[in-house]
């Protein structure tokens, strides 16, 4: 399946579908809820992941957010960088702020997850519950 | 009723009560359902002007009838020890104990510093990479350790305990875990007071996911950490070591040179009062590579805006209050203040101070038991290694006899030990100057 | 050296110098044949422990004397902390714990010894259930945490009586960390309740997810917004007949002490929180005590040791108690600290501990009206002795509820809590407690209006304050990113 562009989960991962594998991290809505990010916690390669359950942490300073496996699958890589220079999941949350890539058992299951127009509603309607 | 904790004036009192639009004090309290409302006061005494309070409470301190210090020789996870006039002249500062957990750090710098300075002086006794801030006590701190190794090694349910540990804390541990899918297997003790290393071999399986031991022990005899270091290898298991006298870090080899992950226990030894159990002092010391699971306060080291060096409270993302059902643990106090008593005190004591003290322990622990040794009908069951406590045999009324010439000694062995009945620990610390030693000798001499 | 600001205290270990000396100690004065003959070379330490100093009794006084300086406390000013209750600490209550016969007991001296000292623990239990309306009390636990988690065990263990231990314990969204994490510990899983738009507990959210599963409902009396749950006695009923318990925590109970008693409110357990109410000091951290109270149902599963009265006038700790949860900690409490409580408690009397409520719910409506037209309040319901204001009038100036609080600490005031309920975003949680006089308040009151108008002027200056504190506002993400817990002898091996 040829996934044309980025995709969002509701727990506010991007996932993104490159030779036949997913890579995902968070979202800039999630990077600027957390604050500045100082350290993250991600699953070793070869673990086994399933979609919905939490696979790792992040931490800032007042806060800790879970991390959720977008779809199940096999950890393929995760992103060392980030254990010296956990800012990057600020800085460039799509790019050099990745977190995990995952070589999906059930490539079906990315057709449940928004696009960018869907989910920048889902963000406007999540900032409107907070006041 | 005026009182002097309540520093409102008349005027005032009734200038509030109009801006806030009430006529009456009851009236603030309306949205109190009536039914449950008291309708009069408590049944309690009427206040007492201080003069009052300070005899009533004298009175009571009187009743207590402790006996000479010199002649206490108590010990069971609670040590007598001088404590310096200089620790009531720093913890009796206002700005020290009327001051707030240090969630503000730019006003909390004086605290902040002294727990950090804890901090680093209870990594270097235990021979460990870090250390919190302190927890409540030795048995929670052992329940702390028990529920990190469990965070660090998964899945596996057994954990092996000494039966050496306190008994207490043995006892609170198995309170805590009785919520919890985990056994706890007890480890025997061999004839010279020390764990069982055979036993333990046999008791080592797939299932074991950490290890405590008490080192003195209950017993007062010295755990050999390198042989249990040695027995377990690079099996993937947590080791857990206590301590409930911490002066014998001192002097012994820490558990930190051992390979063992998490140090704590007890640091009532280090200028904490004995005040009848608490509050006392948990210590809690771990390596690097445990940092974030960590229990507990921690402090760390930063720069202000303009590059200034200061002190915060970090890595709070494990603690209760941000983390809430995910976190390391329930704790939200530390003991700042107890932790504070023993900054100021290893400080004062120092490297030299603190060695000379606890060789002073351990010489006339020795002694005493040395000159008691071969009186009849007395008897020192173990012979494994001793810092400043051992067991010792009194049957046939022996102690109550010492008991009624002064000599307090114990705790009492037989309830928990029943192997040991009639016997007591017995310890022996600076405060038990050598005319009472001699003393003692005499006494327990004329009894047989 | 100086004393001011501008220079840091130096770590003691950063003074230490060979040959200095803190404290004489005694010599063993008896025959030895010295420590390597009395134990085993391999058990003894080779080196010595470079992280303890080498320094002179006149520095480590200086150092804590100059440390003291760097610290705000209740002692010099104003600290409304919302749920935390910074009240005046009586110095009495440090003399009366003082007193040797006090201070000096061993927790292992037979009972006979210490009849004082258990007198004065059966009296402030007997005081401690008058006040709260409980048929029984645990002196033992070290905190508030430790107590609602001997609290959610008692529960669990009452259950397991019956055969069914349940699985879930419900707790507000208002709720503060430590009773999730409790419940959690002692085994059970948590469903949170959302509060309704008067910030109290959404009666239809409750009965709906009341069924056989739920072990108790953790609530806070009044909750975390100042206001009293008045549909508690409904709430306990509810639960009653579903076979579970309510849990209610003590942490709010100075606003209403001696006005009404949760015992008689149909609460099964309650923890109290003796740093708290009771006056006893915070200790920059600690230690504080909490003890529990329960309902009859209850009374059986209370933590051991226990005070028995054997005749009269005497007293001993006894564990004979088949069913009790157990011990929770060592020894028999945080005896010091209960001391403390009790002096307080006999200095306050049954008029005083009325009129704390009253005073501290006074000061906190005078605050509430004075201030509410320049903080904004999300819920307006009436509320007792803390009332919950936040940022949001000033989001359009980008300063937060933290910008905020340092702002504050220039005017020599500590700020409130800024960090929960979650449930009100930005929010400055104000409890003024009763030992403040209307000079304070007023002060408060101007910083605050202060404030709100440098926020319209320069909301830069305040973003970036404080100012005149003994240090500028901390990188605390630094910290957390590369964390340094300690000083190391040698830098290069910083672990």
């Amino acid at each position: 399946m040829v996934m044309a562009e980025r995709k969002y989960t509701t727990t506010h991962e991007w996932v993104e579908l490159e030779d036949g594998k997913v890579r995902f991290g968070i979202t800039t809505y999630a990077q600027e809820q957390l604050g500045d990010v100082v350290f993250v916690e991600l699953p070793s390669d070869g673990e086994t992941v399933s979609r919905g359950e939490t696979m790792g942490t992040i931490e800032s300073v007042k806060a800790v957010s879970d991390l959720y496996a977008p779809v199940s699958g096999t950890v393929v890589e995760s992103n060392g960088e980030l254990e010296a220079s956990p800012e990057l999941v600020n800085q460039d949350p799509y790019g050099k702020g990745w977190l995990v890539v995952v070589d999906p058992s059930d490539a079906g299951e990315l057709e449940g997850l928004m696009d960018e127009a869907s989910y920048a509603t889902f963000v406007a309607e999540e900032k409107e519950k907070e006041h | 009723m005026n009182h002097p904790y309540f520093p409102q004036g008349d005027q005032d009192l009734r200038e509030m009560m109009e801006i806030v639009g009430v006529s009456s004090l009851e009236d603030l309290f309306r949205t109190i359902p009536e039914s449950i409302r008291l309708k009069s006061l408590l049944n309690v005494p009427r206040a007492l002007p201080e003069q009052r309070l300070v005899a009533h409470l004298d009175d009571l301190s009187q009743r207590n009838c402790l006996g000479e210090a010199s002649k206490r020789f108590l010990g069971g996870g609670a040590y007598s020890h001088y404590i310096p006039s200089i620790i009531d002249t720093v913890l009796l500062r206002a700005e020290f104990y009327t001051s707030y957990t240090p969630y503000q750090p730019e006003i909390s710098q004086g605290g902040l510093q002294a727990l950090f300075e804890f901090q680093t002086m209870i990594a270097g006794l235990t021979g460990m990479d870090v250390a919190n801030a302190s927890l409540y006590d030795g048995a929670t701190a052992l329940v702390e350790a028990v529920m990190m190794a469990g965070r660090v090694i998964k899945k596996k349910k057994t954990v092996l305990v000494s039966r050496t540990m306190h008994p207490q804390y043995r006892q609170v541990l198995t309170t805590y875990l009785q919520n919890m899918d985990l056994v706890v297997k007890e480890i025997p003790f061999q004839g010279s007071g020390s764990v069982d290393l055979a036993a333990l071999a046999g008791m080592v399986d797939e299932d074991v996911f950490a290890i405590a031991v008490q080192t003195p022990n209950y017993l007062g005899v010295i755990e050999n950490l390198k042989e249990i270091q040695n027995l377990l290898g690079d099996r993937k298991i947590f080791k857990i070591a206590v301590t409930s006298e911490t002066l014998s870090l001192a002097l012994l080899e820490p558990p930190g040179h051992f390979g063992f992950d998490v140090a704590c226990g007890e640091a009532q030894s280090f200028g904490i009062p004995l005040s009848y159990g608490g509050p006392y002092l948990g210590f809690f010391a771990t390596r690097q590579e445990y940092l974030r699971q960590l229990p507990g306060r921690i402090c760390g080291e930063t720069r202000d805006s303009e590059g200034k060096r200061g002190f915060v409270l970090t890595l709070s993302t494990r603690e209760q209050h941000i983390r809430r059902e995910k976190a390391t643990s329930n704790i939200c106090t530390n003991h700042a203040l107890c932790a504070l008593a023993a900054t100021v005190y290893l400080e004062l004591y120092g490297r030299k101070g603190l060695r000379q003290l606890a060789e002073v322990n351990t010489i006339r622990a020795h002694h005493l038991r040395s000159r008691l040794e071969g009186i009849d009908g007395i008897s020192f069951p173990l012979a494994g290694p001793i810092f400043n406590e051992c067991v010792i045999g009194l049957p046939d009324g022996k102690h109550e006899e010492l008991q009624k010439r002064g000599y307090t000694i114990g705790p009492a062995l037989g309830d928990d030990y029943p192997e040991f009945k009639d016997h007591y620990l017995m310890a022996v610390t600076e405060m038990n100057e050598p005319e009472s030693l001699s003393e003692l000798v005499d006494a327990a001499r004329s009894l047989s | 050296m100086k004393t001011d600001f501008k220079t840091p205290e130096p770590l003691i270990f950063e003074r230490s110098r060979s040959g200095k000396e803190g404290i004489h100690v005694v010599e063993s004065g008896v025959e030895s044949p010295g420590i390597s003959n009395l134990l085993p070379a391999d058990l003894l330490r080779s080196k010595p422990i470079r992280e303890l100093p080498e320094v002179s009794e006149v520095e480590v006084v200086r150092h804590f004397t100059r440390l003291s300086r760097l610290n705000h406390a209740v002692d010099l000013g104003f600290y409304p902390l919302g749920s935390c209750t910074m009240k005046y600490n009586p110095k009495v209550n440090e003399w009366a714990a003082r007193l040797p016969g006090f201070a000096l007991a061993h927790p292992h001296q037979p009972d006979i010894a210490v009849q004082g000292t258990l007198k004065l623990m059966e009296n402030l239990e007997s005081l401690l259930k008058e006040i709260t309306g409980f048929a029984g009390m645990t002196l033992q636990p070290a905190a508030g945490a430790h107590g609602e988690l001997t609290g959610v065990m008692m529960i669990r263990k009452a259950h397991e009586d019956r055969g069914n231990p349940r699985k879930t314990i419900l707790i507000p969204d208002s709720a503060h960390g430590t009773n999730p994490a409790s419940a959690v510990f002692a085994g059970y899983e948590v469903k949170e309740l959302k509060s309704n738009e008067r910030g109290t507990v959404d009666m239809d959210q409750l009965r709906q997810h009341l069924n056989e599963d739920v072990a108790a409902l953790m609530l806070t009396v009044p909750n975390t917004l100042g206001v009293f749950e008045d549909e508690i006695m409904t709430i306990a009923a509810l639960l009653h007949e579903k076979g579970a318990y309510l849990y209610c925590d003590g942490a709010n109970f100075n606003a209403f002490m001696g006005i009404a008693r949760p015992g008689d409110m149909g609460v099964d357990v309650m923890h109290l929180n003796l740093h708290k109410t009771f006056s006893t000091p915070h200790g920059g951290g600690g230690p504080g005590a909490g003890p529990v109270g329960v309902s009859t149902p209850l009374v059986d599963y209370l933590p051991v040791p226990r005070v028995v009265r054997t005749g009269e006038q005497q007293y001993r700790l006894s564990c004979d108690f088949p069913k009790s949860v157990g011990r929770v900690r060592s020894f028999f409490g945080n005896v010091g600290m209960l001391i403390r409580a009790y002096t307080y408690i006999c200095a306050l009397g049954k008029e005083g501990i009325k009129g704390v409520s009253e005073r501290a719910v006074l000061n906190a409506n005078y605050l509430r009206a004075r201030l509410k037209d320049v903080f904004n309040l999300k819920y307006d319901s009436p509320t007792l002795h803390e009332v919950v204001f936040d940022d949001t009038s000033y989001a359009s100036r980008n300063v937060k509820n933290m910008d905020i609080a340092k702002r504050l600490l220039d005017f020599g005031i500590h700020p409130p809590t800024v960090s929960f309920p979650l449930i009100v975003h930005g929010a400055l949680m104000i409890e003024p407690t009763e030992t403040e006089d209307r000079e304070e308040l007023d002060a408060f009151i101007a910083a605050m209006k202060q404030i709100a108008k440098e926020i319209e002027m320069d909301p830069e200056f305040v973003r970036q304050a404080p100012y005149t504190t003994p240090v500028r506002r901390l990188d605390e993400v630094a910290a957390a990113r590369n964390p340094i817990l300690r000083w190391c002898p040698d830098p290069e091996e910083k672990p």
